[in-house]
């Protein structure tokens, strides 16, 4: 077999499967809508206000809750203690956002 | 056509060959560009579908929650407040949150205790998330012990575990009694964490939040699209960081594509040389060099964005983790929801192979004006 024709059939199982990807995703989310449906009334039910994703501190557990001036909230002074924190952004109304 | 289309095929047969017979440094270019492509695709996909998860299941986050600040910090609201609130034009509906953090000795992790507005269960009892039951080993009708403010122990029994699919919202709940939580933290009757409330009109909510702020001037109303657009920022951040660390990636491997195009071996340009007196023309040889880089680029981008996809919605986004968790002992296990379009493949695309693209057109150029006779002869 000729190499262009390899390369060229190695690029169309590639783009079949990236379509796939596209087909798998619009497929997914039709399925998973119910759960993400039940997840959001849960959250209306409990009245929650974050996702829970890093549990090490409240102002990463709850951002959205936090004290505006947390990344301070040990000293005014103090730097960023959990790994986290480094990485959140500013909350909203700091630095003229 | 068919002329033009054999001709491309005889050069791509060409080019092909002779990236074979280099196979060791080309390989080493693919796997490089692929892993790059990988990690950028990887990055995009998981934020974009974190926050897209974020913004469908907050949907349901309350309205209006208003805090209590006292000396800068979140105190906690007395029962007064919420009468006040309710007389605001617009409020239709107030109630005072009960919620606090309790550290597990045990486990070493953070849990959110949450008192719902009603609670299917009696005194004693709890409802769990799922991260909880893994770090604790329980399950329905088994026994939590925790301490007390006050050091007495409080013995909960585990009534039911929240279902696996809302650990992104649940994972470390612990959902009981207002009793039991006041028991808990020692909490006076006429004190809540906060206050959330309902307006009547969507379209008065700040204005409704505004009056709040006016009247009692020591609270601080936070929005529901306050919340939504903190976890835009927060994976924008997040996102925004990891690409700013994996830029310095994207740039070795630029030097590393027009070091590799430009520092032609011995071999190749005898190779082009021979070509061009044989009577191939620069246009040939362009020709050539541009399906060499196609071949790599394609192969490449597409490897990159499957494996991506593959690691992100299919594994625990196990690259990530680390990152992820930080110095967290509780971490939800959770399975993301695809979400991704064509035009996050396209920025992709533009982000990887036109960097790779420029930096190898003038090494192209240059290779093909190579003087067969000089080359020969040297």
């Amino acid at each position: 077999m000729r190499k262009s024709t390899l390369f060229f059939m190695s690029l169309a199982v590639q783009s079949v499967l990236l379509i796939g990807a596209f087909t798998h995703a619009a497929y997914q989310h039709g399925r998973d809508a119910f759960i993400l449906g039940e997840t959001a009334a849960l959250v209306k039910r409990l009245e929650l206000t974050d996702l829970c994703l890093f549990t090490e501190a409240r102002y990463t557990r709850h951002p959205t809750q936090a004290d505006l001036h947390s990344p301070f909230q040990d000293h005014p002074l103090s730097f960023e203690h959990f790994p986290s924190g480094s990485l959140l952004a500013l909350p909203k109304g700091i630095g003229g956002r | 056509m068919g002329n033009w289309f054999e001709r491309q095929r005889n050069i791509i047969d060409f080019t092909l060959s002779s990236l074979v017979r280099r196979k060791g440094k080309n390989l080493a270019l693919l796997l490089v560009y692929a892993l790059l492509v990988f990690l950028l695709a990887s990055v995009m996909f998981f934020t974009h579908a974190l926050r897209r998860e974020a913004s469908f299941v907050l949907q349901g986050a309350p309205e209006i929650v208003v805090q209590r600040m006292s000396a800068g910090r979140h105190e906690l609201i007395p029962a007064r407040y919420l009468g006040m609130i309710k007389g605001i034009r617009g409020v239709s509906g107030v109630r005072g949150r009960l919620w606090g953090y309790y550290f597990d000795p045990f486990s070493g992790a953070n849990y959110t205790l949450m008192v719902p507005e009603a609670f299917s269960h009696g005194s004693g009892d709890v409802i769990i998330g799922q991260g909880i039951a893994r770090t604790r080993l329980v399950g329905p009708g088994d026994v939590l012990s925790f301490q007390r403010y006050d050091g007495t122990p409080a013995i909960l029994t585990v009534r039911e575990v929240l279902p696996s699919a809302s650990e992104l919202v649940s994972s470390d709940l612990i959902v009981l009694s207002e009793n039991d939580f006041r028991r808990f933290f020692g909490m006076a009757p006429g004190l809540y964490t906060d206050i959330v409330l309902t307006v009547r009109n969507a379209k008065e909510v700040a204005t409704v939040a505004g009056k709040v702020q006016k009247l009692l001037p020591d609270t601080r109303p936070i929005l529901k699209s306050e919340i939504l657009r903190t976890y835009d920022t927060i994976f924008d951040w997040r996102s925004g960081i990891i690409v700013v660390i994996l830029s310095s990636a994207v740039l070795a491997f630029i030097i590393f594509a027009w070091d590799k195009a430009s520092g032609l071996s011995a071999e190749e340009r005898k190779e082009i040389g021979i070509l061009k007196a044989i009577g191939w023309e620069t246009s040939d040889v362009l020709l050539m060099k541009f399906w060499e880089g196609a071949a790599v680029s394609l192969t490449a981008f597409l490897a990159g964005v499957l494996l991506a996809y593959v690691h992100v919605f299919f594994t625990p986004v196990m690259l990530f983790e680390p990152v992820l968790k930080g110095w967290s002992t509780l971490y939800p296990s959770f399975k993301l929801v695809p979400f991704i379009n064509p035009y996050q493949v396209a920025t992709l695309f533009f982000l990887t192979v036109v960097p790779y693209t420029v930096a190898t057109i003038v090494p192209s150029w240059r290779a093909a004006t190579i003087d067969p006779d000089s080359v020969m002869r040297s």
